[in-house]
C-alpha cells in the first residue's frame, strides 16, 4: 500500500543506522524462560500468566515509547490509521525487526488487526500439551501490554489482545487492537 | 556554545531534574527551582491554550508524515480537491477508508511557549509527545539548540527510561545519565 512507504522507510532507516542489535536466540530464550517460569509459578493458571505478561509489557511500553520517539523523531500521528502504520512499520521494525501486517479495519477506523508472519519471541516454542495451554495461554501476550503502555503515554487508551496464534495450531498469529479513546488531560494540574 | 543548565519537568509540572553544566547564571534555591518548574508548566499550558488550533483537516496537509498517506491514496481517484472536502470526497471514491477519518484528529496540537530570551541567556523548551518538558538554558547566541535537545532526549530515553529501577515521573537520580550528558556536552565545547 502506497501509504505505508513513508513509515516503512523510516523504520528501515532506523533499523539500519540507529539500532543496536542483539543475538536473536538470547531474546527468544530469555522470553521463553520468563513465560515458562511464570507458568510454573502460577501453577499452570494460564489466565494469570497472560495477565502478568500483559502487565510486564505495559511497564516496558511506557518506557520504550521514549526511546521510540527519541530515535524516530516522528511527530504526532494525525489519526489512528497512521498510528497503526507507525506501530507496524517503525515500532515493530526497530525493536523486533518485523513488520506485522495491518489489516481488518473496522469501518469506524478504531480497530485493526496486526497479523504476524514471523514472531521472534516464539521461535522454537511448542506449547505444553497439558490440554489447556493450547486453549488458554497467549504466549506472546507481552506484546499487547507493550502497545497499551506505549500508546497510553502518547494519550491513546487502547485495548489489545491476541485472537489467534500459530503456536496454538491456528493459521495465523493475529492481535486485535482497539482504540478506546484519546486521553485529553493535557491541562495543568489544579493547584492554585 | 554555552549550555548553562538543564531542567526536566514531568507531565504533571513537577521538577524531576536540574543540573548546571557551566557557570554563568546565578543559582536558585531548590525551592525556587521547584517554583520555576511549576510556573513554567502553567505558563506553557496557558500559551498552548491561547494558540489557535489548526483547522481540523489542515494538519494532514501540513505535517510531513500524514501527507503521503492521504494524498497518495486520494490521487488515484483524480481528486485534487482542497483538504476541507476530503470527507465528502472520500465517500465517493474507492479509497474511502483511508481518507475519511471521522473521529477528532488529535494531531498537531497547538504548540506552547518555545523559548524565552534575555540579554544573558535563552531558555528553550522542548516538550516530548509524552508530555515531558526539557528546559535548556543557553547562551542567547547559541545555534543548533535542536541538536543538543535531541541528544539530551536520547540520553534520557537510554539512561533514565531504560533504567529498570527508575520510577516513572519521579526525580531523576541516574548517575549514568549525568555522566553521559556531561561528557557529551563537554566534548562539544
Amino acid at each position: 500500500m502506497s501509504s505505508n512507504t513513508k513509515a516503512s522507510r523510516i523504520g528501515e532507516e532506523l533499523w539500519k543506522t540507529r539500532v543496536d542489535k542483539v543475538n536473536a536466540e538470547l531474546v527468544t530464550l530469555t522470553y521463553g524462560t520468563i513465560v515458562a517460569q511464570l507458568c510454573q509459578d502460577y501453577d499452570g493458571n494460564y489466565q494469570e500468566v497472560n495477565k502478568q505478561l500483559e502487565k510486564m509489557g505495559y511497564n516496558i511500553g511506557m518506557r520504550l515509547i521514549e526511546d521510540f520517539l527519541a530515535k524516530s523523531n516522528v511527530g504526532r500521528c494525525a489519526n489512528f490509521r497512521e498510528t497503526a502504520d507507525m506501530i507496524s512499520k517503525v515500532g515493530f521494525r526497530i525493536f523486533l525487526n518485523i513488520a506485522p501486517t495491518v489489516t481488518n479495519w473496522t469501518s469506524d477506523n478504531n480497530q485493526f488487526s496486526l497479523v504476524f508472519d514471523e514472531n521472534p519471541l516464539a521461535d522454537f516454542v511448542e506449547l505444553p500439551d497439558d490440554g489447556r495451554a493450547q486453549d488458554e495461554l497467549w504466549f506472546s501476550n507481552i506484546l499487547c501490554g507493550v502497545l497499551r503502555g506505549a500508546l497510553e503515554m502518547v494519550q491513546m487508551q487502547i485495548e489489545a489482545h491476541f485472537v489467534s496464534d500459530i503456536l496454538r495450531g491456528d493459521d495465523t498469529t493475529e492481535m486485535r487492537v482497539s482504540l478506546v479513546r484519546y486521553i485529553e488531560d493535557e491541562m495543568p494540574p489544579e493547584e492554585e | 556554545m554555552t549550555v548553562f543548565s538543564l531542567i526536566i519537568i514531568n507531565k504533571a509540572g513537577g521538577l524531576i531534574y536540574q543540573r548546571e553544566f557551566q557557570p554563568g547564571l546565578r543559582k536558585l534555591s531548590t525551592n525556587d527551582y521547584l517554583v520555576l518548574a511549576g510556573t513554567f508548566h502553567g505558563v506553557h499550558a496557558i500559551t498552548r491554550t491561547i494558540t489557535p488550533k489548526l483547522p481540523l483537516l489542515a494538519p494532514t496537509a501540513i505535517s510531513s508524515t500524514p501527507t503521503s498517506a492521504s494524498s497518495n491514496l486520494a490521487s488515484p481517484s483524480g481528486t485534487s480537491t482542497p483538504m476541507t472536502t476530503t470527507t465528502t470526497a472520500a465517500a465517493t471514491t474507492p479509497s474511502v477508508s483511508a481518507t475519511s477519518y471521522t473521529y477528532p484528529i488529535p494531531g498537531v496540537p497547538a504548540t506552547g511557549l518555545e523559548s524565552l530570551e534575555t540579554d544573558k541567556f535563552r531558555l528553550t523548551c522542548f516538550q516530548t509527545l509524552t508530555g515531558t518538558k526539557f528546559l535548556l538554558f543557553t547562551d542567547p547566541h547559541m545555534a543548533n539548540i535542536e541538536v543538543v535537545m535531541k541528544k539530551i532526549y536520547e540520553f534520557y530515553a537510554d539512561f533514565v527510561m531504560k533504567n529498570p529501577f527508575y520510577q516513572l515521573e519521579m526525580p531523576v537520580r541516574c548517575e549514568a545519565f549525568d555522566r553521559n550528558l556531561n561528557g557529551w556536552l563537554r566534548g562539544r565545547t
